[in-house]
């Protein structure tokens, strides 16, 4: 159903942006690792992330249609790569796309980023200026929201020191509080929510409530499932830059974990050789669950330990290697993450040479509650680079039976369900 | 946003049943790939005048932040070069100086200069240092050089003003000509921009100009008339000569201000005509960059 000309915000047909590869990281010359992984044995097979290749180019976004409703907000989710950002930068015409073509009907605020064109010599006044000023806003709209930017951020004290002053908080606080100000018909926001302590989070949100409750076109980029769902009531889903589904956001964010996680007690990654230079250092090879007898299960028993077995390859000798994994719910909550090297007594793998690796963590008898559960992987060198991470890779149940408590027949909220030490004495 | 004039801010998007008359008030923009050359969006650029204000402004006031003696560098620059010119082209070569005090012979050229190559400099190095800005919010690009070049005019002034001091001092006092003088520093702001605009587009895509862009301007100071004459270059040399635009920029401030120099007529007209071609050139090429500076830079 096509909506009367005069509702629609946005409206696109097939946009679609392709890249040369190497545009984006021009930095990388990884032909020897290339050649070196040619050269080991694995099976090749279409990995599910990579996005349409053609030769020495890449798709990012490839024939997205899509129209928006004045007044509608509409989250965007999907894996890293799928194209998010890439659809909004289209949007706020930060870059043209190569195919296709879109219409914005009212005056388009985005938020790529906060903080953008920050100056650390300037001082908090003179950076709300040239924020907003940059953002979009015209100098006496500033003025006019002037005070309530700086009580936004809570930063009065120090509205004439320099921002290099600033701690990391303050300085997200003030960003995000100009960004806040901006009254366009359409906002893009992309990920901007996920900075920032606990609190301001939290303010943020509510600002991003009273936003969305205004009336105004939202397009809204999260990896946060939780957010997506508590500020938009419909949902786009992006897949290797195609548009794979759009609806209610309890749907689409329901099929995207499923969809992504294979009910299963293991994920082997196959590799088309090609991918493999953006990989990096760190192949994944296999993930798998083990129950408390050893076996590959999908299905584990709460009361007994449990282990999550990941093979890599490491490309090339490297230290300060940090191997993870996540665990999400179903609905999109995060429930732990937990590296290798989380225990500093074990030092003696900071150096790993190049070669295959397992490595093994166990998860003891008695932590999660009954569900289903998402884990996902997550790798790195300390400090300096992000090696391979998917958070959707495998999901899995917890069977309650004979668990704690399950002699109460009664069902039990919470993620956890942890084996707690109860000692009650009559106190008289 | 500033897409839009007060007239349309009327129109709120927030109802969808406004009539048609109002909707029609609403600004709409196409997205799609742009092919081919295109020129300036003089609208836009209108639109975003504040931007230009606020990006100078803050150029102008990072450069003092944390200096130690803040605008006097903008004297520094072009003073002691004249010293250093006075000294060994002056003294000790004795290169003519029109009759006129080899010092501010020198610095009267080195005034306009210095803005010159200063804001080449920044114009050339103003995409790759806002890189991040560009690839995360929209607007012209072309104000980036822009707000580039307009920044140094204060340093400009700064040292203008020690210019006309010396003025004082050698007891030389400005011609009839010198309501020229803005048009001139025009041509060196419009020289600047132009050039700029062809490489900071060429700095995105190969990082090679920033290094390149010093030797250039040193090469550059010698084709130019500061540390002499335009007489002592042969007079058959001299159309070739004045191909580089600003023979005529400099010989033209130095004559407007001071009463002496040689023929500007035709050398001028040259370096006009030049000026207007690398402009026109470097917004087409810019404007052609353009599309893929976020991809890129």
């Amino acid at each position: 159903m096509r909506a009367k000309m005069n509702d629609v915000a946005v409206s696109a047909e097939n946009l679609s942006k392709r890249y040369r590869i190497g545009e984006k990281v021009p930095y990388k010359a990884l032909r020897d690792e290339i050649t070196k992984l040619f050269t080991t044995p694995f099976g090749k097979l279409k990995n599910q992330s990579a996005p349409k290749r053609e030769k020495g180019y890449i798709w990012a976004l490839k024939d997205v249609s899509l129209e928006v409703k004045r007044g509608e907000v509409v989250g965007i989710i999907g894996r890293n790569g799928a194209g998010k950002t890439t659809l909004l930068k289209i949007l706020s015409r930060v870059t043209e796309p190569t195919k296709g073509h879109a219409e914005i009907r009212g005056r388009v605020g985005s938020l790529l980023e906060v903080g953008t064109g920050f100056h650390p010599e300037l001082t908090g006044r003179e950076n709300i200026y040239l924020n907003g000023a940059i953002l979009g806003m015209k100098k006496r709209e500033i003025d006019k929201k002037f005070n309530e930017i700086v009580s936004f951020a809570e930063i009065e004290k120090f509205i004439d020191t320099p921002v290099k002053h600033y701690s990391a908080g303050m300085h997200v606080r003030l960003a995000f509080a100009v960004a806040a100000h901006l009254e366009p018909e359409i906002l893009l926001v992309d990920e901007v929510l996920a900075v920032g302590d606990v609190e301001f989070q939290k303010k943020c949100l509510g600002k991003m409530k009273d936003v969305t409750g205004e009336g105004r076109t939202v397009l809204f980029v999260s990896h946060n499932m939780a957010v997506i769902q508590a500020l938009c009531p419909q949902t786009l889903l992006l897949e290797q830059g195609c548009l794979q589904m759009r609806g209610s956001s309890a749907e689409v964010v329901k099929t995207y974990l499923k969809g992504n996680s294979v009910e299963s007690g293991e994920y082997i990654w196959q590799w088309e050789e090609e991918r493999l230079n953006d990989l990096g250092l760190l192949v994944p090879l296999s993930l798998r669950i083990l129950d408390h007898k050893g076996k590959v299960s999908e299905r584990v028993l709460a009361r007994y330990p449990f282990q999550i077995e990941f093979r890599y390859q490491l490309t090339e000798s490297v230290s300060n290697l940090r191997v993870g994994l996540t665990l999400k719910t179903t609905e999109g909550q995060w429930v732990c993450t937990s590296f290798d090297r989380d225990r500093t007594e074990e030092h003696g793998w900071y150096n790993r040479k190049q070669g295959i690796y397992v490595a093994m963590c166990t998860i003891p008898e008695n932590l999660l509650n009954d569900g289903t559960f998402v884990l996902g992987v997550i790798t790195g060198i300390k400090g300096a680079q992000r090696l391979y991470r998917d958070f959707e890779l495998i999901r899995f149940s917890v069977d309650m039976t004979a668990g704690v408590g399950s002699h109460w027949a009664d069902g039990r909220s919470g993620v956890i369900r942890p084996d707690f030490k109860w000692e009650t004495e009559f106190a008289g | 946003m500033s897409l839009l004039d007060s007239k349309k801010k009327r129109v709120r998007g927030g109802n969808c049943s406004l009539p048609t008359e109002s909707m029609r008030g609403i600004p709409t923009i196409c997205i799609r790939a742009t092919h081919g050359w295109r020129f300036l969006n003089f609208k836009e650029l209108w639109e975003y005048r504040e931007l230009v204000y606020f990006l100078t402004w803050r150029d102008i006031k990072v450069r003092y932040k944390q200096t130690a003696i803040g605008g006097a560098w903008a004297i520094i620059q072009p003073f002691f070069t004249m010293m250093i010119f006075s000294l060994f082209f002056g003294k000790f070569a004795r290169i003519p100086s029109e009759g006129l005090p080899y010092p501010i012979f020198a610095y009267s050229a080195l005034v306009p200069w210095t803005y010159f190559a200063n804001s080449l400099t920044h114009a050339t190095n103003s995409l790759v240092e806002h890189q991040q800005t560009i690839t995360k919010v929209y607007f012209p690009r072309l104000i980036l050089p822009l707000s580039s070049v307009l920044g140094g005019l204060v340093d400009f002034v700064i040292a203008f003003t020690v210019l006309i001091g010396m003025m004082f001092f050698y007891n030389i006092y400005p011609t009839g000509a010198i309501w020229t003088i803005p048009l001139f520093v025009l041509l060196s702001i419009i020289t600047a921009f132009g050039v700029g605009l062809w490489l900071s587009a060429l700095n995105v895509q190969y990082r090679d100009v920033r290094y390149a862009v010093g030797f250039l301007i040193q090469l550059w100071l010698f084709a130019t008339p500061i540390a002499y004459p335009i007489t002592i270059v042969p007079e058959r040399w001299r159309a070739l000569y004045g191909l580089n635009p600003m023979v005529g920029v400099i010989e033209g401030f130095r004559k407007a201000l001071l009463g002496k120099g040689a023929i500007w007529g035709p050398s001028l007209a040259v370096s006009i005509s030049i000026i207007v071609l690398i402009l026109i050139g470097g917004i087409l090429y810019f404007r052609k960059m353009e599309q893929t500076f976020a991809d890129v830079v």
